[in-house]
């Protein structure tokens, strides 16, 4: 596309604030966005496919792999032994994560060896061929049939305390106790996963991944083998979707494929089938949690206790930081007078459980809710009441007594009151329960179900040293300019923020401003793109290497013009200094005969944030995301199936970079949440394998499954209280929480058979099994109830 | 005897393909991608259910030409011998400026990661030159069979409803250039058969029916690919060997649908979505139970003749069909017979037909008007989904109120598709009334004893099903209330 700056315009064309679509839409439409598999193949390219244990538990007897060697097309089959570096790929460093199993599987659908042939189908027949013998061992895929406290952990637990819970909830005037079960959620990016390695001289090798986290995929790729991280270069345009499911789990396909690619001198690609990428990588954390909540009759919450209890898989992963984040979200919006907070992180014979949009935050809220839940029903109120009742205090208020978190971070930026206040009154929440009790009270087959529940999400990653970033910004002589960070783009539009963002610094149309793959080659040390922390990060990275070059221009203009530097002012694609202007681009070139450098690196570190995990004591976050939603449900009672009939949502974004792209992050959220906890179900069978590997067997929502009226708002009043890139804040993860309204909305239409005296105790994913069997739990208590 | 060649013809996008190297496994997508580097079609699931793969098969149908979403990951390429194959690329291709349908998403932010996105275009440039102006339901039904993982559909749906304010679809290409395609398709009609391969490579399409008959006579074992909607996966999914594979979707003999003395004769070569036209018009109930099979893609390759031949427990047509007591027609070589279509289901996996044998037609007594019919499907999500239960009630009741007739046939409860006998026993004769209703109940546990699998547990599956009699029974009698959810108000 050629383009002439507008020399005369008033604003420049793709600036922060504005409503710029995704740099790629052109292309997506198009089908011209190369993912990796869209990428020409080198000559020769092989193929890779990995053989799965068939087995949940138990150690490798004999391994007979001569039928796999023979079959048509092999080239080479790979096993631990041919790993030449180390065969692990924990992304924690706790060396429990083997790259190939040889001897222990310790999951059904573990990877126990790689077949490398001429094409993808000669690699996949070829894998079938292999006769494994094994020595079975017990295995456990329930943590339901574990002991939180005593059982095998993957990784040490975190305890949150603030106050004396036990005296708390003792001298508390009531007191329940329950347990939630929370189920697990496939990430389901439509592109799978896959890694192309490209072996080149000496010890290198480049090695195209879909990946979050390029930097680490570079680390796992030169440990398995055994080479310097400078002979590995890792690079990403776009994935197909991430959702956190790339954060650790490319390592696997990509650490094989540059093993592969190594030995055999020819490029090797590794594009798992879907029923294998979904069998043989991690997924959210299922959880269960053990509550006891003291209150007195008005519904004020005085202490709680949880046992967060997660099920981790065979290995660590992130379930560490994962079920921290858990209890870093058990009070979600509300203030916890006294608090214990337990995190179990439970070995299981499962895959292990990775990054998934939250984190365990989503987990950790929904049990604050079901302890608000049990409240309410308890004292006999609307669940509203008891939320807005035990809210974190207002912003500003002087007591300070109520906003503390069970890490001891005090909340300084509460704007949840505003938020809820003003969504009960869009969506006119008070007419609509009376409207919704009245028909229940008329309708003998559906019933409806009414829910609003805020969102408090903790936006930094919790390992602090995880909270910098770096970019790379090049200034042409043409006034084009090439842009680089460590962010990567999996849909979310980080790439066309942070264009935006230099865009912006220079005065410049966004089309001047190149955006290009992420790779470890131009930005090294980078973090995962996740923790919502892209844009936070990544564009104060940019704007920083942006300053600096404009920083050049300026001293190079006052010298050469011989004016103020307060003289110089970027305008749209031109600069005045002093009482003349003239084109960017013609300053830049200016600027290079004058030898000035024109390229710079740019750097950023969240200011403020630390973190004691042993004490349970900091300040993890730099700050809260806030959002509510309020949805309404009708509900079968023959079947339990249900539609959503609206949603309303109220989402802050702080001074937002780009309102399109929000929107679409917030909607795209809040359907994935909804999802989470309605009908993406995870099922394992009695020989530990997990049954729901596809999408013919595992449901993620559709078109049809939306809100039949969904409104949505961004609250445009707040800026950040920090001072973020242009006052933004991050909006990744904290609209996947709002879809817990609607499993609140099931509930309270569950709760409706028994006409409001019984908590539902639903669990999650309330599918239309578990709330027809919840409404039928919830009859037969009624008549045991009126038969005493 | 017929002809005979060796290669298949067609046209993919504006080019004309004859090839003889084509494998009875190779899937459409396949082709696309890797012979052809048309790599504008994703692979999302390579079974059917994602949609990312969305291309359209345009092909001659009563000598009109119609084009239709499919999916490209689990059609083979054989089957696309005489169809006009179109790709996202075919839509690129006018200068700088986008088609309708892509600037429409661009403008609307319907792409976020953007690897759905072509096979979104795709199934809404189907919708959108069939229904230049769709309505919300018409817009979700064409969007059955794509899957977004990112934007939450809304954007999507926003961009849908826009797609005519920026072009016309009667001066779309493919509009503009139908006369032309038609008669490109006309003359790659020669009436001949088309014999690729051999052993593991063999592939057969016959040139109308009657050489089916023959050469399943001579090759009993067979795989016979109609739609490949289940097919697909045993290649996609399971690596099966299907050859020798007789690809049957393209005869015409087979796509018939007549009506003789209030049967309804439906071709085993017939498309969900060509039966729906008719269908939803006789039996309404029927057609409602098609909008919520596979996806639109699936529903324009899938078949009934498939539906009841490969006999699966969970196919979504039997129990209706069962129900309104339809039978099926098998052929052998020039021998015929019919047979009730509920014995045809003998046990799992096995049903009442020979080698050399295949599913004709299926014929359906259409319920009269004092017939009261409906079909229940309930499944974990709303559309796109397999069953869990299903449950189909036939009912005619006497002068008196009591029930003079009924049939209940159920699918995902047993190891077939199956009657409720004992169910059916204890209405016979009654009065149909909410006390015979609750009483005959406590049969279902002697008609079913259903698993539990990921779909379902037996319980739920037995108490769903049960309540489904209850729903129906309130249907009957004029229950004044809300009875079921529904997206949409009644029309």
């Amino acid at each position: 596309m050629n383009h002439t700056p507008d020399l005369k315009a008033a604003a420049i064309k793709g600036g922060v604030a504005t409503d710029q679509r995704h740099d790629s839409a052109h292309k997506h439409v198009s089908g011209t966005a190369v993912y990796i598999d869209d990428m020409p193949e080198p000559a020769g390219t092989l193929h890779g496919c990995l053989g799965l244990a068939d087995i949940a538990h138990g150690t490798i007897t004999a391994m007979d792999l001569s039928a796999v060697r023979v079959a048509p097309g092999v080239v080479a089959v790979l096993t631990g032994a041919d790993v030449p570096g180390e065969n692990d790929i924990s992304p924690t460093g706790r060396h429990d994560e083997p790259i190939l199993t040889d001897t222990l599987v310790q999951f059904h659908g573990q990877p126990i060896f790689a077949v490398i042939a001429e094409t993808r189908e000669a690699a996949r027949r070829a894998c079938r061929l292999a006769k494994v013998e094994y020595d079975a061992l017990p295995f456990v895929t329930d943590i339901g049939a574990l002991d939180p406290l005593n059982d095998k952990l993957v990784t040490p637990p975190l305890t949150l305390k603030r106050g004396d819970a036990a005296d708390a909830i003792a001298a508390a005037p009531r007191r329940v106790s329950g347990r939630m079960r929370i189920g697990g959620q496939d990430h389901f990016y439509l592109e799978g996963h896959i890694a192309l390695a490209i072996p080149g001289e000496d010890q290198d090798v480049t090695v195209y991944s879909s990946t979050q986290h390029p930097s680490e995929v570079q680390h796992m790729v030169s440990h398995a083998l055994g080479v310097p991280s400078h002979a590995v270069t890792v690079e990403i345009r776009r994935m197909g979707g991430g959702f956190g499911g790339k954060e650790t789990q490319s390592n696997q396909f990509a650490a094989i494929a540059a093993i592969a690619a190594k030995k055999l001198n020819r490029a090797v690609k590794i594009r798992p089938d879907r029923d294998d990428d979904m069998t043989a990588t991690g997924k959210r954390h299922d959880f269960l949690v053990d509550y006891e909540v003291g209150f007195d009759d008005e519904g004020n919450i005085l202490g709680v206790d949880l046992v967060y209890a997660a099920r981790c898989g065979f290995s660590s992963d992130l379930s560490g930081p994962v079920t921290d984040r858990a209890l870093f979200h058990c009070d979600n919006a509300y203030f916890w007078p006294a608090v214990k907070a337990v995190s179990a992180p439970l070995y299981t014979n499962t895959v292990s459980n990775t990054a998934f949009r939250g984190f365990g935050g989503p987990q950790g809220m929904i049990g604050a809710e079901r302890v608000i839940d049990e409240v309410a029903f308890a004292v006999g109120k609307d669940p509203l009441e008891i939320r807005k009742l035990n809210f974190y205090g207002p912003n500003g208020d002087k007591n300070g007594d109520r906003n503390v978190t069970p890490y001891h971070q005090t909340v300084e930026d509460n704007i949840v009151h505003r938020i809820v206040a003003e969504l009960e009154e869009s969506a006119d929440y008070a007419r609509r329960r009376r409207q919704i009790a009245a028909f229940n009270a008329n309708s003998r087959f559906i019933k409806r179900g009414l829910a609003l529940t805020p969102v408090k999400f903790g936006i930094s990653f919790t390992a602090t040293h995880y909270n910098q970033a770096g970019a790379l910004v090049h200034v042409y002589t043409d006034g084009s300019v090439h842009l680089n960070h460590g962010g990567t783009e999996m849909g979310q539009g980080l790439y066309v923020k942070v264009a935006q963002v230099v865009a912006e610094e220079f005065q410049i149309d966004i089309d001047q401003v190149k955006i290009t793959a992420t790779t470890t080659g131009k930005v090294p040390n980078t973090s995962a793109t996740a923790a919502s922390s892209g844009s936070d990060l990544n564009g104060m990275a940019a704007q920083n290497a942006a300053r600096q070059i404009k920083d050049r221009l300026v001293d190079f203009a006052a010298d050469k013009f011989q004016v103020a530097a307060d003289q110089i002012v970027f305008l749209p694609n031109r600069v005045r200094i002093g009482n003349q202007e003239i084109a960017f681009a013609d300053l830049v070139k200016m600027a290079y005969f004058a030898r000035i450098q024109l390229s710079a690196a740019g750097f950023y570190k969240t200011p403020k944030i630390h973190w004691d995990r042993d004490k349970g004591e900091g300040h993890p976050f730099y700050y809260f995301a806030y959002g509510a939603s309020c949805s309404e449900v009708s509900v079968d009672t023959l079947t339990g199936e249900y539609v959503v009939e609206r949603t309303d949502i109220l989402h802050e974004t702080g001074r937002s970079l780009n309102r399109a792209i929000d929107l679409g992050q917030i909607e795209g959220g809040f359907i994935q949440g909804m999802g989470w906890l309605t009908t993406e179900e995870l099922w394992w069978d009695d020989k530990g394998r997990l049954r729901t590997h596809a999408p013919s067997t595992y449901k993620i929502p559709l078109a049809s499954d939306r809100p039949k009226i969904f409104n949505v708002t961004l609250a445009d009043w707040p800026e950040a209280f920090e001072p973020t890139i242009h006052r933004s804040k991050a909006v990744g993860e904290p609209p996947f929480m709002l879809g817990m309204s609607v499993f609140h909305a099931l509930s309270d239409a569950v709760a409706s058979v028994a006409d409001h005296r019984i908590c539902p105790r639903l669990d999650a994913p309330a599918t239309p099994e578990r709330v027809l069997m919840a409404m039928e739990r919830l009859k037969g208590e009624v008549a045991g109830v009126s038969k005493r | 005897m017929v002809e005979v060649r060796s290669h298949i013809r067609f046209l993919l996008n504006g080019d004309d393909i004859t090839l003889s190297d084509v494998k009875p496994d190779e899937t459409l997508l396949d082709y696309l991608r890797l012979r052809r580097s048309l790599r504008g079609s994703k692979e999302g699931c390579a079974e059917g259910d994602c949609g990312a793969c969305t291309v359209l098969v345009g092909r001659l149908s009563g000598g009109g030409l119609v084009y239709e979403s499919v999916n490209g990951c689990i059609r083979f390429l054989a089957s696309l011998e005489g169809c006009h194959v179109v790709t996202v690329e075919h839509l690129n291709g006018q200068g700088d400026s986008l088609h309708p349908v892509q600037q429409a998403m661009v403008d609307f932010h319907g792409s976020q990661c953007g690897f759905c996105t072509p096979g979104f275009v795709m199934s809404l440039y189907s919708l959108w030159m069939r229904t230049p102006e769709p309505s919300d339901a018409a817009i979700e039904k064409a969007l059955q069979g794509n899957l977004c993982r990112c934007t939450g559909y809304e954007a999507i749906i926003r961009a849908a409803r826009a797609i005519s304010s920026y072009g016309k679809s009667a001066n779309d290409p493919l509009a503009l250039e139908r006369a032309a395609i038609t008669a490109r398709l006309s003359a790659l009609r020669d009436g001949a058969r088309v014999e690729i391969g051999s052993g593991k490579e063999r592939l057969v399409i016959p040139a109308d029916v009657d050489d089916l008959a023959d050469i399943l006579v001579t090759s009993p074992n067979a795989t016979i690919v109609s739609g490949s909607t289940d097919v697909g996966l045993w290649v996609t999914k399971f690596m099966r060997d299907i050859a020798p594979a007789v690809f049957i979707g393209n005869l015409e003999g087979l796509r018939i649908i007549s009506e003789t003395d209030g049967v309804l004769s439906i071709g085993a070569g017939v498309s969900y979505t060509e039966a729906h036209a008719v269908l939803s018009r006789h039996v309404p109930a029927l057609g409602a139970l098609i909008d919520r099979i596979g996806g639109e893609q699936v529903r324009n390759m899938g078949t009934i003749g498939g539906n009841i031949a490969n006999g699966s427990p969970i196919g979504d047509t039997p129990p209706p069909l069962i129900a309104l007591g339809a039978s099926v027609t098998l052929r052998k070589g020039g021998e015929r017979r019919t047979l009730d279509l509920e014995d045809f289901f003998i046990a799992y996996g096995k049903q009442d037909r020979a080698p050399g044998e295949f599913v004709e037609a299926v014929h359906v007594p259409l319920p009269g008007a004092e017939v009261k019919f409906a079909a229940y499907k309930v499944t974990k999500r709303r559309d796109e989904d397999i069953t869990s239960t299903l449950g189909a009630f036939r009912l005619e009741l006497a002068h008196d109120g009591t029930v003079a007739a009924i049939r209940i046939a159920y699918g995902g409860m047993a190891a077939t598709p199956k009657r409720a006998r004992a169910v059916e026993a204890a209405l016979l004769g009654k009065p149909w009334t909410e006390e015979t209703v609750e009483a005959a109940l406590a049969a279902y546990a002697e008609d079913f004893t259903p698993l539990t699998d990921m779909r379902a547990s037996a319980e739920y599956r037995a108490l769903a099903g049960r309540n489904l009699l209850l729903r129906f029974f309130a249907e009957t009698t004029g229950f004044a209330g809300p009875l079921t959810i529904s997206r949409y108000k009644a029309a």
